[in-house]
């Protein structure tokens, strides 16, 4: 890593007795994608609104650039925003709503318009200047806030949830498009999101938050395959957690550890290296590419195990009511810390 | 929602009835302005003349009247437009201690009895050794303006994103040019309809001005005192005509502007 693009050490935000965030730190590097990933109340995007200057923390630094931002206006930050619901203002045309971080800048007329246009051309909407806001889509009026931010050559551009309106095939476009352009740009992308699978698809690392906490700062990958807390390994795809009685009987420990759906086979622990026990098939649920079955252990706790439906329907496969015996390797099991709860 | 079953014909009749009463008076005003009898309200009418706007705006004492009911109501609309804009700005998001209270003070002045208003400010005008004058009417008669502007703006910020002032915040503009650019356009015609409706209610308020006018005579006194003079009541007709047009005019502006509103207002969303 290069150098520092935002620096929380310590950061506190309370409402009266809600402690929206509680004692961050965080450190994201100057050109990194870093997404912010949690359950909505999870503080997330209040860290982004310290950043921006819409709040100012209770208690801590937040250094922007090696500069103590905590204190300053939003209009004397080098950030910008791109907002949930896009906040275009509907009184202007695009062209204007672009062009107006400029125009308040104080950049001459024909200038902020040449920038303007190139910055629609960036977001590919270079013939809809003209138009106001309440004539353009959902992606549209998206891309627009984007290039309304861009045009002011920020160093850290924060988005938040801006993907959260759009439907489901348009937003798997725009998570594309917001990567191409971030490695394209350089800049740091600060990313909030309440969806995982789209903060892992994006970013370099990802915070995930918990109760204005942050569990775990790491890459997609090992949050994925090395979760450290048990809302980290349930929050980040879908995970079993076994813990206490469960654990004892597994392990012979009482460590909570974590494994993968996908890495559990119906089958009797075939060697030392693996682990396993028995239950009851629930249910089964068709995902097109997997099924999941539902399996309830002996000391009643619901275990998931996900098959591949590649093969034909394999009459090997147990059945509702059947008892089964699972089986998983040991270096699929990630041992857990308690985390925030 | 809008019931099934047609009104029944006495309903009808009630409906038109009560419209009538309430706007017959008016319509014989008008009508009479026109009438060539000089003082009784005869029927039918003798004839039509125009004399008796020649009359009227011949008249010194009635044009100086118009002149200074034209200067209060733009004082006190501006006074409101100012003081009723801060307020709603200040009030329609914070919750502070005490936001309640500021609430009902700013809009009692519209429910509380003319009269009662008027006598408050007389003592208070009285206790300050001031003299009565063009400022004491005008300060008077912003006090009910304050709130009608203070009423439609709050309701347009109500339907603002806030999104949109951090956004203009955000993109570099400061707390003056995030007004000019963003707030002031997304209030103005709120704003606009509320001056107009404030100039209106000022133009033709009689109780309060009373107590505070001291020797100046608006409009509305003007009039109150030729109602003495059954030979000057032609020229009454012709002003009461004219109040009736200066204000039912801004009205219907006022209508026209916040008419579609609730669409473009939130147009962005």
């Amino acid at each position: 890593m290069t150098t520092t693009a935002v620096q929380f050490t310590n950061v506190s935000r309370h409402y009266g007795t809600v402690k929206a965030v509680d004692d961050v730190s965080i450190t994201i590097a100057d050109g990194e994608f870093f997404s912010m990933l949690g359950p909505s109340g999870s503080g997330k995007t209040t860290c982004l609104r310290l950043i921006a200057g819409f709040e100012q923390p209770t208690s801590g630094s937040i250094l922007i650039h090696g500069k103590e931002a905590a204190g300053l206006p939003p209009y004397e930050r080098d950030v910008n925003t791109v907002f949930q619901d896009y906040a275009l203002f509907p009184h202007m045309n695009i062209l204007d709503n672009v062009a107006y971080g400029l125009m308040v800048k104080g950049v001459g007329k024909k200038e902020r318009y040449k920038e303007a246009e190139a910055a629609l051309g960036m977001v590919a909407l270079g013939d809809f200047g003209g138009r106001t806001p309440g004539q353009m889509s959902g992606g549209q009026r998206q891309r627009v806030a984007l290039a309304r931010a861009l045009v002011n050559r920020p160093r850290v551009l924060l988005l938040d949830e801006p993907l959260g309106a759009l439907d489901l095939k348009l937003r798997e476009q725009m998570q594309t498009e917001l990567k191409t352009l971030q490695r394209k740009l350089g800049i740091t992308f600060i990313y909030v999101t309440h969806d995982q699978g789209e903060a892992l698809s994006m970013s370099d690392r990802v915070a995930v938050f918990n109760k204005g906490k942050i569990e775990q700062v790491d890459s997609p990958r090992n949050l994925y395959t090395k979760p450290a807390t048990p809302f980290v390994a349930d929050f980040v795809g879908t995970s079993n957690v076994i813990e206490g009685e469960l654990a004892q009987v597994i392990t012979g420990a009482a460590q909570a550890f974590s494994v993968r759906p996908e890495h559990i086979h119906f089958a009797q622990p075939a060697s030392a290296d693996h682990l396993g026990t028995q239950g009851t098939l629930i249910d089964v649920h068709y995902h097109g590419a997997t099924s999941r079955f539902e399996i309830k252990a002996a000391t009643g706790q619901l275990l998931a195990v996900t098959i591949s439906n590649r093969d034909a329907e394999d009459p090997t496969l147990p059945r509702p009511g059947d008892a089964v015996a699972l089986s998983w390797a040991r270096q699929a099991m990630v041992p857990l810390s308690a985390g925030t709860r | 929602m809008h019931s099934e079953q047609k009104p029944s014909l006495l309903l009808k009749l009630a409906a038109w009835g009560g419209l009538v009463f309430l706007h017959f008076p008016i319509f014989v005003v008008v009508l009479y302005a026109f009438n060539t009898e000089e003082s009784a309200f005869s029927f039918p009418l003798q004839g039509f003349t125009l004399h008796w706007f020649a009359d009227a705006f011949g008249r010194q004492d009635m044009l100086s009247a118009v002149w200074l009911s034209v200067k209060v109501a733009t004082m006190a609309t501006i006074l409101a437009m100012v003081l009723g804009t801060l307020a709603a700005g200040a009030l329609y998001r914070k919750d502070f201690f005490g936001k309640e209270s500021i609430t009902l003070m700013l809009i009692l002045p519209i429910a509380l009895p003319g009269i009662i208003t008027g006598i408050a400010l007389l003592s208070a005008i009285k206790m300050a050794n001031l003299d009565p004058n063009f400022w004491t009417i005008a300060i008077g008669h912003a006090t009910f303006c304050v709130v009608i502007v203070y009423n439609n703006v709050i309701a347009r910020f109500r339907r603002t994103s806030f999104s949109l002032i951090e956004a203009s915040m955000d993109l570099g503009a400061d707390g003056w040019q995030t007004f000019r650019y963003v707030v002031l356009p997304q209030i103005a015609t709120a704003l606009l309809a509320g001056a107009i409706l404030a100039f209106a209610l000022s133009f033709d308020e009689i109780i309060v001005t009373t107590f505070t006018a001291g020797q100046e005579r608006t409009l509305p006194i003007w009039l109150l005192n030729q109602l003495g003079r059954p030979r000057d009541v032609p020229i009454t007709n012709v002003v009461a005509m004219m109040i009736m047009l200066m204000t039912a005019i801004p009205i219907f502006g006022a209508w026209y502007l916040t008419r579609g509103t609730e669409n473009t207002a939130g147009a962005s969303k």
